[in-house]
């Protein structure tokens, strides 16, 4: 392997690996503060990345302003459906939010396929974006990808910011951490909880835009993106928004790598690390705490 | 069991009466329900005379859900009785499946062999998960078993090893013979019928039998309160792992079964929808019950027939996942306790019955 194509490899974990953090950080949140375990956290990604297909023709080359759009609808859906369907969780144990979330994903598999049918969709990336910048004189690395990089760093900034700087990010952290005390304060923690799921149902939908032009947009890619963000929140420590970050970053680069070096056997690498995490630190490399 | 013996040896200085000293009266699975061996007993007997009425295809059916309810039965020792919540317990059934299927090759093989290959394997799988993930606990524990069982899914699926998405066939179905002479015939229907019959009997006699011993006392003291366990001396992550590697040794049974009845094994055996069927069906009979996983299993089996079924419901069985995923949300909202709870509610409705119905166990 020459340098070149040692960085390209570089840049595309990095890339797969702040996409990844997207997802995992609203899984990571909602579980922290609600306790909520959420299977059907994939399908919001896979939302998102149908969103960019269906938008598609109505914004053209308004990339951006699709991406704004989108984002608005999946968080009034999450703001919906956090009403409808996941306020009623809250009291259950775990099991029954295993199943009930479980369920979710078959409904929503099922509409996903009335509307849109069990095609593979292609999303074009915009024109201002095609063609790439060349790398070492033979590799061209995308623009698209940059960007993809980009947006995903710009956002899981905004997150930090968020959570660490303003007084929804302190009502945040307080209910992660005890509940009852936040409560008992005054603070009203049934809007805290919707404004937070509505928040992951957003950065999840947002990773599946950007996503689409990427991966093009199919049936079942909700279910492994969870799985592999799943793996993501183990390794971080749940409820750890830094800890969900460098684990992205670590699983991205697991994954990129495993597949140049052990095509066949690239699909075990992740979990080899989770165990080798679980094995050194059972409860994720940063303990709760943001 | 190997493992049984090591639990002991753990905590050899606590009795076998000092689990309910240590965690209070214990809601026991399996032992005070209406009946007692009667009721499974009249049931097994029912199956066994069902060829005489049954077409073909309707037998297929019940070695399908006599199958599943030992995959149902086995995941109840994890959930039921540990109180391990696992979602990657397909992987088990799957690799009994794949072993059996890879040991036997062309010219098949003998149950003898077969048998123990693939709960051997699923067991040495449930080893390495199992003492991996009780390293956790609660929704991570949840999230460790899922992405193990997605780790054996993807050998299956990505290597050459394990025959890609396309699976493998088993062309020669196993067959038992002593000195040269076949006493079983799995490829025939009715040996099959009755060999997954015999050991849906055995599965749950020996699940009942053990959750009855000392070690099913330990593991319902571990579920009720295991701080306590710990603070009385018992060390419980042996008995945890001792339950883990039992329930994906009976899961590698099922795996081998199904494999011997559908003739061949793919991927999807392994994914985590099957790991969430069978967890629905735990809670569908009922957890903490028994007969409840069995029950749960045959509603499962015949609901998802039902939606599947274009005959009774036309164009809408195309989309059974939109009709099963509705009836889950509606089950699990308005019965939490599942349809063995529904007897319970029964009770409770009838004019006087609050009293003789008693408080709602533990869980």
């Amino acid at each position: 392997m020459d340098f070149a194509t040692f960085l390209v490899q570089c840049l595309n974990a990095v890339q797969y690996g702040l996409l990844l953090f997207l997802v995992a950080s609203g899984l990571t949140l909602i579980f922290g503060i609600m306790g909520v375990i959420n299977l059907a956290h994939g399908s919001f990604y896979m939302l998102g990345a149908y969103l960019a297909f269906a938008l598609a023709p109505w914004f053209g080359d308004w990339f951006v302003t699709r991406l704004i759009v989108g984002v608005m609808l999946a968080a009034l859906f999450g703001y919906v459906l956090e009403w409808v369907f996941f306020s009623f969780l809250y009291e259950r144990d775990h099991l029954q939010q295993v199943l009930l979330t479980y369920a979710l994903i078959l409904v929503f598999e099922e509409l996903r396929s009335l509307s849109f049918g069990n095609d593979v969709h292609g999303v074009t990336a915009p024109g201002w974006l095609t063609g790439g910048f060349q790398l070492g004189g033979l590799m061209e690395y995308p623009w698209y990808r940059v960007f993809a990089s980009a947006a995903c760093l710009v956002v899981a900034l905004a997150l930090y910011a968020v959570v660490n700087r303003t007084r929804l990010g302190m009502m945040i952290r307080a209910g992660a951490s005890n509940r009852d005390m936040v409560r008992g304060l005054g603070v009203d923690i049934r809007r805290l909880y919707r404004i937070v799921f509505a928040g992951g149902v957003a950065l999840a939908a947002l990773a599946g835009m950007i996503a689409a032009p990427l991966s093009s947009v199919y049936p079942g890619m909700g279910s492994s993106v969870l799985i592999i963000c799943f793996v993501v929140v183990v390794i971080g420590g749940i409820g750890s928004i830094t800890g969900a970050l460098i684990a992205s970053l670590l699983v991205g680069f697991v994954d990129t790598f495993g597949k140049v070096f052990f095509a066949e056997w690239s699909g075990v690498g992740v979990y080899v690390l989770m165990a080798i995490v679980l094995v050194w630190r059972p409860e994720g490399l940063m303990k709760r705490g943001f | 069991m190997a493992s049984d013996g090591a639990g002991n040896e753990a905590s050899a200085e606590v009795g076998a009466g000092d689990v309910r000293a240590v965690v209070g009266a214990l809601p026991d699975i399996g032992r005070h329900e209406a009946g007692g061996w009667l009721v499974p007993g009249a049931a097994a007997l029912a199956i066994a005379a069902l060829p005489l009425v049954l077409s073909p295809y309707a037998q297929d059916v019940v070695v399908r859900i006599a199958i599943y309810a030992i995959f149902a039965l086995s995941l109840e020792l994890l959930v039921g009785a540990t109180g391990l919540v696992s979602l990657g317990h397909a992987a088990f059934l799957g690799i009994g499946a794949y072993v059996t299927v890879r040991a036997s090759g062309d010219s098949g093989g003998s149950l003898a062999l077969l048998l123990p290959l693939a709960m051997g394997g699923a067991a040495a799988y449930a080893v390495v998960v199992g003492a991996l993930s009780l390293r956790t606990r609660g929704v991570y524990f949840i999230m460790v078993t899922l992405a193990f069982a997605q780790m054996a899914y993807f050998v299956v699926h990505d290597t050459k090893a394990g025959g890609g998405s396309d699976g493998i066939f088993l062309y020669v179905k196993p067959t038992l013979a002593i000195a040269g002479k076949t006493l079983l015939d799995l490829g025939e229907r009715m040996p099959l019928y009755y060999t997954v019959l015999a050991a849906l009997v055995a599965t749950y006699a020996f699940i009942a039998l053990l959750l009855g011993s000392r070690f099913g006392h330990a593991l319902a003291g571990i579920r009720v309160n295991e701080q306590r366990m710990r603070a009385a001396g018992f060390s419980t992550t042996p008995y945890k792992l001792a339950a883990f590697v039992i329930a994906g040794a009976l899961a590698g049974l099922a795996g081998l079964l199904l494999a011997v009845k559908d003739g061949a094994v793919n991927p999807e055996l392994l994914s985590w929808h099957e790991s969430g069927a069978v967890l629905l069906m735990v809670i569908f009979g009922g957890i903490g019950s028994l007969r409840g996983a069995v029950i749960g299993a045959t509603c499962f089996t015949l609901l998802k027939e039902l939606f599947q079924s274009e005959a009774l419901l036309g164009s809408l069985a195309s989309h059974w996942q939109l009709t099963l995923g509705l009836t889950i949300i509606a089950f699990v909202a308005a019965l939490p306790r599942g349809l063995i709870g529904l007897g319970a509610r029964l009770r409770v409705m009838r004019p006087g019955g609050l009293a003789k119905a008693g408080a709602r166990p533990s869980r």
